[in-house]
């Protein structure tokens, strides 16, 4: 059964009644086609009125919706020929992060995700999304890939944070993401990352140093996920709403703080209501900022990745 | 003196009294003792000070301020501050339990620093560097747009002047009331020591209790060459949320200098008292 977000109840009632009058007018013969539209355009309405007024709150549910597009569904959607590669060759296949050579319309790239489950036989397989720093080591192993052989690079990234663990810790996990910031600057590629659900953290960063970032339109971003930041300041985790809105984690607010470059549409009602709506935005996006990007020299393109992520901040001066 | 200022003033007179305060037994009585935080011996403060803030019993190192750290490392009058003039803003509007505006006013009343980083040109041993050296009293040592912003500066001046880069650092992680915006000081320091690498210039680490979050996960372990000081705590995540999502106990030494050193992820674990020696010997053999 379909997940329903607390939000969307209202709506889940317009379409309890829809769904009534059109068995009644089934079993009665009576026609009720006019009451049926009807409903059907409030319902309509009212789903678009809720999704264009979303509080921060809400858009983490979305963002974190188990039938939310994973990376496999994007990357069968927007991509052919797909072939996998694995491994980071020091020991490990991190699952978490997936990546791989594909093409977009004939094209051939290089496609890096974080990759979440929808059921939680796959969560346990992908780690619930939290790449291990075998998993940053592997993407920056296909970064390089990318950079010898000239392919435009994509990251899409859908994660609550890297993971917290032993092992993570001892096996470097701060260091393999700091290794691909300071490589991605590097590489003379274009590099294209949507955050597709969940941007949090370092973990989220660690695939996100691009020439051009861009936000799914009910994606979040941020420092520290917003539990997080009400258990540490407010004392209380129960105060995530509160911690959401003072984040400033939605897309719109990136935009304006210059964060990211560009805000990909979803369809009414979220990316989860219809994968295919949500992948063409995508891919449309993907394909525009290629073009661009592609006609740069590699000197300037490299200095332009520079100066964006060098441009960030505010403070004062004198 | 309208009432208005009278109360004003009483008021900054509380806050530089509760910083005091917080500074503990330091201020209030120079000349009283300090009990060691680890082997409870009673220590006269002016010995301690004389023994670079360590423990003459038990060699535990107690944690020092970015001030306390120059005065240690570098030559003499050698260190010379650059980008003081960079200072914190709001831009947010961030409020919890209180307002960020608010803590910052307290940070700088608590420090009388403007921010989290020291920036600058120093001498160890005659060898020229530029340095940051970050404070953890200010706020946690977290990195917000100064932060990142200054440490990006000093490493472009180091390019600039073709010198060495030592990063000093003290800090609990990214910045939460600058949110995203802390985010991309990690990028963007990360990226600042990408041209100090292309540049083939020496970057060295130096870890310090405690070094956590977006330092590990950004220019704090990105040196050619990482030095942890003894019983530091250094990691990605705290010790706390690892327990949480693993729900089990922890090693009592996890997440120590130590404990990294024996997996791999420092070059060398150095005593307080070593240091400066250690680290000229690095530069001397780097030639620079």
């Amino acid at each position: 059964m379909a997940v329903v977000l607390d939000f969307e109840k209202p709506i889940v009632e317009i379409q309890k009644k829809i769904d009534e009058l059109k068995k009644l007018s089934e079993t009665s013969g009576l026609d009720m086609e006019q009451q049926i539209q009807d409903f059907e355009k409030q319902a309509q309405e009212r789903k678009k009125e809720l999704y264009s007024n979303l509080k921060p709150s809400e858009k983490l549910q979305i963002a974190r919706h188990q039938e939310r597009p994973k990376f496999l569904d994007y990357v069968e959607l927007i991509c052919t020929d797909f072939i996998e590669l694995h491994g980071d060759r020091e020991g490990m296949d991190d699952r978490a992060i997936i990546g791989g050579l594909a093409k977009i319309d004939g094209k051939p790239v290089m496609i890096i995700g974080i990759q979440k489950g929808k059921t939680t036989k796959e969560n346990l397989e992908y780690n619930f999304g939290m790449p291990q720093p075998q998993g940053y080591r592997k993407a920056l192993r296909l970064f390089k890939h990318a950079n010898k052989f000239n392919l435009p690079i994509i990251t899409l990234i859908d994660t609550p944070g890297a993971y917290p663990g032993i092992k993570a810790e001892e096996t470097g996990q701060g260091a393999a993401i700091a290794v691909n910031l300071r490589e991605m600057s590097k590489l003379c590629v274009p590099i294209i990352a949507i955050i597709t659900g969940e941007g949090c953290s370092g973990g989220a960063l660690g695939l996100g140093v691009a020439d051009r970032v861009m936000m799914l339109e009910h994606a979040y971003y941020t420092v520290i996920s917003p539990e997080g930041c009400a258990s540490i300041l407010w004392r209380d985790a129960a105060m995530f709403a509160e911690a959401a809105e003072a984040l400033k984690i939605t897309s719109k607010d990136l935009l304006e703080l210059g964060i990211i470059d560009e805000e990909i549409k979803e369809p009414i009602g979220g990316a989860h209501a219809d994968y295919k709506a949500t992948a063409d935005n995508m891919k449309t996006a993907i394909k525009n900022a290629i073009d661009e990007l592609s006609k740069l020299p590699v000197d300037k393109l490299r200095e332009e990745r520079y100066e964006k992520f060098r441009a960030m901040g505010r403070f004062i001066e004198g | 003196m309208t009432i208005q200022e009278w109360f004003d003033k009483r008021k900054e007179a509380q806050i530089e009294r509760r910083a005091k305060e917080m500074r503990g037994i330091e201020d209030a009585n120079p000349s009283l003792w300090i009990k060691c935080v680890h082997c409870d011996s009673q220590i006269l403060k002016t010995e301690l000070e004389d023994n670079q803030m360590v423990c003459p019993h038990c060699d535990y190192h107690f944690r020092i301020n970015a001030r306390t750290r120059i005065s240690q490392l570098f030559d003499e009058g050698s260190f010379e501050e650059f980008f003081k003039g960079v200072h914190p803003t709001d831009p947010l509007n961030f409020v919890d339990t209180e307002s960020y505006a608010e803590r910052l006013k307290k940070a700088h009343a608590k420090t009388g620093l403007d921010e989290a980083v020291i920036t600058g040109l120093a001498t160890i041993e005659g060898h020229k560097i530029a340095v940051a050296v970050m404070d953890f009293d200010y706020m946690g040592g977290s990195m917000g747009s100064v932060v990142g912003e200054k440490v990006t500066r000093i490493m472009e001046k180091a390019l600039a002047l073709k010198l060495p880069m030592l990063a000093i650092t003290s800090s609990g992680g990214a910045r939460m009331q600058e949110s995203a915006l802390s985010l991309m000081q990690m990028a963007k320091t990360s990226c600042a020591v990408g041209k100090l690498d292309e540049a083939g210039l020496l970057y060295i680490n130096l870890l310090t209790e405690p070094t956590f979050g977006g330092i590990t996960a950004s220019f704090g372990t990105l040196g050619d060459i990482i030095i942890a000081e003894q019983g530091a705590r250094i990691g990605f995540a705290g010790r706390r949320v690892i327990e949480q999502t693993i729900r089990q106990k922890l090693p009592e030494d996890f997440q120590t200098a130590e404990y990294l050193l024996k997996f791999g992820q420092v070059d060398i674990v150095s005593k307080r008292k070593n240091l400066r020696k250690t680290l000229a010997n690095i530069l001397d053999m780097h030639g620079v």
